[in-house]
């Protein structure tokens, strides 16, 4: 008697919970903190949208989103030619925050390091061994600069952080554009590999002599050390949200159509060079108008209140010309 | 009892017969899952790592290079530092925990005797991601600060003892695999030893031998089987441990000489890049690790029960 009760409690169950209209997403991980919020605070608003997002790595968003297994995907890079031209339905690129990538190290008296774009191409490619380099020391007059090894910390796993990163070293240095290249995971020229930014941090932390790259995000909230960079304008800024959001500024100005642009070494003064929007991938075309509303629905709302929440949780918001372009885009989707 | 037990199943004759066809079809179903098991994980590898099989071919085994990137694919340093990681592990833990296992079994009191056992069941329990933190926060500094120049000092006119010490790499996974599969070691082989038949020993005492050659010359020939079994056991959880050494082996994908230097293992690789691997090729390739790890799991375990019909044939008690 007991078991048809509990086949049907839970039959009931699901079918209360089909009654809310489920959308399900997958992809990057680093903006899933403000992603899980902004599903909750808009779950709350509307009750009957509910929204599941699966932060399996951008990678993952874009497989699943070609195979239809999701209603949406999220990346840390703009989908590439090949891939859009696997995808069933067409996706549009919706910007949705920035983010940043710092370079960390570990040399004991010696805060606020400037790294110029020839020390930070060098360093990587393993041209540059030593910490007394006068590669680094140029743009360092009057630090004392330890003649030690420079040991090189990269993520081990693939990562947007990791193309961010890779895709500023392809804009400033030429030898890196033709060797390791920018992608996900490469093929360094040196240096050691960590899992995460946690990975990184702590190997950086324990070995002295060693640097690496973490998400800004990951930074500040940690209240790690981090250098300053050179940008294209020549200035040496230490990110912020306020220089991150520069650098979208400054390439919004000619932004192009499908918003597949890449703002590292982005011009202008205020703007830090290691920036990135990360996009969500939502299709042109759903079939369920109800599924439709509640995801155009869920973007008029993610570009304006919900851009309020990225203050607090450490992400730099889109600059205010790329969310009139993007709300413009939202009628794209069918 | 007894007579009555064995009377009520003869009257049920007919019935027990069909029982026991049923219960040699249940467990013949069982027994065939694992071979279906293995059948579907190889087709399954097999299908999904077409592209990079079709373009490689059979020198994907030696291939240096992998960079994504170029779509330019090689297994070889994986496939190096997941035998030579496992090897050295070996090196240093067998010895330890066979002699463990020999103490705790034949010399110990019995006190000391179980509850190092207790302890010794309780570390092979440990996820290995814990022994992969201890790792980073212990093991790690301690290979930078001591072990390493003090290798380097000794044996630095080798290429395998040069190089920068950076506390990771393949040394440091292999002591950390051999914390790993000591436990193992010792229980089961502990095990093996106490499974030695009583009058094996008093036998041998009454020989006039002393304790230490009954325990060497007849105890541990003995239960060699068992001992070889233990070691299996870590080889296997050496070859295809995954989260401690992606945490401690630099994951580096250059072929180095020094074990100071960061290499990588196949299983590493995986857990690492699969999530974000993108296109045909790219994803083929580390599929294709898959099936090379079961590969060199497999030629491994050949070679290991090679070793064990070698070194039975010369006759022992257990030979059969």
């Amino acid at each position: 008697m007991k078991i048809p009760i509990a086949v049907a409690g839970i039959l009931l169950a699901g079918a209360a919970l089909a009654s809310a209209q489920a959308i399900n997403g997958a992809g990057a991980t680093f903006p899933y903190p403000i992603y899980g919020k902004w599903f909750e605070e808009f779950r709350q608003k509307n009750p009957s949208i509910e929204i599941n997002y699966q932060s399996k790595g951008s990678g993952a968003g874009i497989a699943q989103l070609t195979e239809g297994t999701v209603d949406f995907g999220a990346s840390d890079m703009p989908m590439k030619d090949e891939q859009i031209a696997a995808l069933k339905v067409k996706a549009l690129h919706f910007p949705t925050v920035l983010g940043g990538v710092v370079p960390t190290y570990n040399l004991p008296g010696v805060p606020d390091l400037k790294f110029s774009s020839e020390a930070m191409a060098g360093i990587f490619l393993g041209q540059i061994t030593k910490w007394n380099d006068p590669r680094i020391a140029k743009a360092n007059p009057g630090v004392k600069l330890p003649a030690t090894d420079i040991i090189v910390v990269h993520r081990a796993d693939g990562s947007g952080t990791t193309f961010v990163f890779t895709d500023y070293l392809s804009k400033i240095s030429p030898a890196w554009k033709s060797g390791p290249g920018a992608n996900t995971s490469i093929k360094w020229p040196t240096g050691v590999g960590q899992q995460g930014n946690e990975g990184i941090a702590g190997m950086v932390k324990q070995t002295p002599g060693a640097i690496g790259y973490v998400e800004l995000i990951y930074a500040l909230k940690n209240k790690m050390e981090y250098g300053s960079v050179e940008n294209a304008a020549g200035a040496y800024l230490k990110a912020t949200l306020e220089t991150v959001t520069a650098a979208a500024a400054g390439a919004a100005k000619n932004m192009p159509a499908d918003f597949r642009v890449s703002i590292t070494n982005a011009p202008g003064k205020n703007a830090y060079p290691i920036a990135s929007f990360t996009w969500l991938l939502i299709p042109t075309q759903i079939q369920d108008p109800q599924k439709r509303a509640a995801l155009t629905g869920f973007l008029k709302w993610m570009l304006t209140d919900g851009q309020n929440d990225c203050a607090s949780l450490g992400y730099a918001p889109l600059p205010k010309e790329v969310v009139s372009q993007e709300m413009k885009q939202i009628a794209q989707v069918r | 009892m007894s007579a009555t037990a064995t009377a009520s199943v003869l009257t049920r004759r007919s019935s027990t017969v069909k029982g026991d066809e049923i219960a040699h079809l249940v467990t013949l179903a069982f027994g065939a899952t694992v071979v279906l098991i293995t059948v579907l994980l190889v087709w399954n590898l097999w299908g999904a790592s077409a592209a990079s099989r079709s373009k490689f071919g059979i020198g994907f085994l030696w291939g240096t290079n992998w960079d994504p990137n170029a779509a330019d694919f090689g297994a070889l340093p994986f496939i190096y530092g997941t035998v030579m990681t496992s090897l050295m592990a070996l090196a240093i833990s067998v010895p330890l925990g066979v002699g463990a296992a020999i103490f705790l079994a034949e010399m110990a009191p019995p006190g000391l005797s179980s509850a190092c056992t207790f302890l010794v069941e309780l570390l092979a329990a440990v996820p290995s991601v814990i022994y992969g933190m201890l790792a980073i926060f212990t093991v790690v500094p301690m290979m930078r600060e001591y072990i390493e120049p003090a290798l380097k000092g000794a044996f630095g006119y080798l290429p395998q003892f040069q190089g920068p010490m950076l506390g990771v790499g393949y040394l440091t996974a292999a002591v950390v695999l051999a914390i790993m599969t000591f436990p193992y070691i010792i229980a089961i082989s502990r095990e093996a030893l106490l499974d030695v038949p009583h009058d094996q020993r008093e036998a041998a005492l009454a020989l006039g031998a002393t304790r230490w050659e009954t325990t060497f010359k007849v105890v541990v020939p003995y239960a060699r089987l068992g001992i070889l079994g233990s070691i299996f056991l870590g080889l296997a959880r050496a070859l295809g441990e995954t989260m401690a050494i992606t945490m401690v082996i630099g994951n580096d994908s250059t072929l180095h000489a020094s074990w100071f230097a960061p290499g990588y293992t196949i299983a590493a690789v995986l857990a690492n890049e699969f999530a974000e691997a993108t296109g045909k090729m790219y994803t083929g390739a580390l599929v294709e690790l898959g099936l090379v790890l079961f590969l060199v799991t497999i030629v491994i375990n050949a070679l290991a029960r090679l070793l064990v019909l070698a070194t039975t044939r010369k006759g022992s008690a257990k030979a059969a």
